[in-house]
């Protein structure tokens, strides 16, 4: 029965090879520096130390939440699509009202101009 | 293959094409919701912007007919999720009066105060339309969505005016607040849910000796946490420490609405969970009646002492609900119909209250002190005889309508027996006399000082003091129809 698992197992070794080899790779071959910058821990750019209430531009929690938002849409197609079919047109009504409803949200945003990023 | 194996599954389950989706339940909800999307979709076109409100009433207008509709009808749809009865069509009125109430006074304060986006209205209309889900349901998650419904835009609201620190902080403080309150609400379902296997009160009410001999503790934890939940939305006195700064600070015309929808919302679910789902719980009695008397108590001693007129409603709210808690201690259905009267009632004079306010609010530099009212009856002689009415009518002197929402209340708690409970309500309206009184003597007896500008007047509040006014005193006289209306609004057991 565990057959059907194989496609994993080998996606599983696959990856791991792949960012072996990537790491063995980048140690053999590339140059190394270490100076500066480079002996820091790595924190996406952000300054490693210093203080945490930093004011951040409200554009961040903006995009974040409209993400939530739009997430959250897909999350609930997904079950609908897996009983579409035997939901017939009244399923499909309904979802296209739930979608039009977010849909009226994102025309409100673009229109509020909340996707602009200057 | 797996496919249809799972379609199929799910027809056994869930017939979603049959008639118990019922649209025309829930049409007054759906129109609020439509106009709430046609404001958002126009709200960045400046010449159609402006005719928000006008959509906003129109939402509410159309509403009210469908509401209209459905008095007298009992029904039940979407699997038993939403049911209508004459109970929850006639807090679906009141909820729609109030929002067309709030959106009149607030139109003129709002551009004024330079915070008039079209936003508001639909913000308004959400809310509105999660009272109403509220009210129409006997589904204890289903009440929850309501609430949040209802809640979430009521922490933008508050927050309105951004550029005021006050408003920032009243929004912060409600939002936090609320969702501590929505936490044990969901914990408080849970635990019944444990208790019970369902979450719909009629299931509770039919397996209830069933529950009880089982899962004691686990059902009573509930209930409790659930009172907690709701103890917070109407201001209840030992979960009332938000009212006051949020009241405060919020802009005018949302604490106008604070202070009568969402509490109202709040007592008809209270009504209908505690005096219809945990109807048998014995010691739900004893509860409400500390509550109501901690509630009345509390609200009027620190309302004596209050230097600002909104910080003193709000209080004065908090007295409001200890008289209306006083109404689910007793219970029954005189009780109920005596709470539903006394919301309609508090509606009306509250609002009418508020409406003065807020036209005083209007002139530039006012904070709604006390000292700004002295002189106002040489300045404004008909606005001031219309706020001492309001105050009448707030301290329940008898031509009012204030007078006979106490007296029906307390009337059913005599006959049930509850004595004590009616003496200590009746001294509490005593002792708040004094500090509703003292607004009148402020504005009757206090010589004007300083220069303020005179009260500019709208069309739109105009028509909210003449409705809150004809409310107030009509009601006090002639209260038979709605008397009549508030009588037939009980629960259908469906």
């Amino acid at each position: 029965m565990f057959e059907t698992f194989y496609p994993i197992l080998f996606l599983l070794v696959a990856a791991s090879l792949l960012a072996v080899v990537f790491v063995v790779m980048s140690v053999l071959i590339g140059k190394r520096t270490k100076l500066g910058r480079k002996l820091e821990p790595y924190e996406c750019g952000m300054e490693p130390v210093g203080t945490t209430r930093e004011p951040v531009p409200i554009k961040f929690f903006l995009v974040a939440i409209l993400f939530v938002i739009f997430d959250i849409e897909v999350i609930f197609l997904y079950p609908w699509a897996v009983i579409s079919r035997s939901l017939g047109l009244f399923g499909f009504i309904e979802m296209l009202v739930f979608v039009v409803i977010l849909l009226v949200g994102y025309f409100y945003i673009l229109g509020r101009g909340a996707l602009k990023w200057e | 293959m797996g496919d249809e194996v799972v379609a199929l599954e799910y027809e056994k389950m869930i017939d979603f094409t049959s008639a118990s989706i019922n649209f025309e339940l829930i049409y007054s909800e759906i129109s609020l919701l439509v106009a709430a999307f046609l404001i958002l979709l126009t709200a960045f076109q400046r010449h159609l912007a402006r005719l928000a409100p006008l959509v906003a009433l129109v939402g509410i207008a159309v509403s009210f007919y469908f509401a209209l509709q459905q008095w007298g009808n009992q029904m039940s749809g979407f699997f038993g999720m939403i049911t209508c009865d004459d109970f929850g069509t006639a807090f679906k009125l009141l909820f729609l009066v109030v929002a067309a109430l709030t959106l009149l006074i607030a139109h003129r304060f709002l551009i004024v105060k330079r915070i008039g986006s079209p936003e508001f209205y639909a913000l308004l209309l959400v809310s509105t339309m999660g009272m109403m889900v509220m009210a129409n349901t006997t589904d204890l998650l289903v009440m929850f969505l309501g609430l949040e419904i209802m809640s979430v835009p009521l922490y933008v609201m508050a927050g309105y005016a951004r550029r005021s620190l006050a408003s920032n902080e009243a929004g912060i403080k409600y939002f936090i607040m609320g969702a501590f309150a929505s936490a044990f609400l969901l914990l408080g379902i849970a635990f019944v849910f444990g208790a019970s296997g369902t979450t719909d009160l009629r299931q509770i009410v039919a397996d209830y000796s069933f529950i009880v001999s089982n899962f004691q503790n686990y059902l009573y934890a509930g209930a409790a946490l659930i009172l907690i939940g709701f103890g917070f939305k109407i201001a209840a006195v030992p979960f009332h420490a938000w009212v006051p700064d949020v009241y405060q600070g919020a802009p005018t015309p949302v604490t106008a609405f604070f202070s009568v929808g969402p509490k109202a919302a709040g007592f008809a679910v209270m009504l209908r969970v505690f005096l219809f789902g945990f109807e048998q719980m014995g010691m739900l009695t004893e509860l409400f009646w500390v509550l109501a008397v901690l509630t009345m108590t509390v609200g009027n001693v620190l309302a004596l002492r209050q230097d600002n007129v909104k910080r003193m409603l709000a209080y004065s709210s908090i007295a409001h609900a200890g008289y209306i808690l006083v109404a689910l201690c007793v219970g029954g259905n005189d009780a109920i119909s005596a709470a539903v009267f006394y919301l309609l009632a508090y509606a009306m004079f509250n609002l009418g209250a508020f409406a003065v306010i807020v036209l005083l609010e209007t002139r530039s530099g006012c904070k709604s002190d006390f000292s700004e009212l002295s002189g106002l009856s040489s300045s404004a002689p008909y606005l001031s005889a219309v706020l001492a009415l309001f105050m009448f009518a707030l301290a329940g002197f008898p031509p009012t309508v204030g007078f006979l929402g106490k007296f029906y209340i307390f009337s059913a708690a005599i006959k049930s027996g509850y004595i004590l409970l009616t003496v200590i309500g009746v001294m509490n309206s005593f002792l708040s006399v004094y500090y509703y009184l003292r607004i009148v003597k402020t504005s009757y007896f206090e010589k004007f000082e300083g220069t303020f500008a005179p009260a500019p007047y709208s069309p739109a509040i105009m028509v909210v003091l003449f409705i809150t006014v004809i409310g107030t005193l009509g009601l006090g006289f002639f209260p038979d129809r709605v008397l009549e209306f508030s009588q037939s609004a009980l629960f259908a057991f469906l």
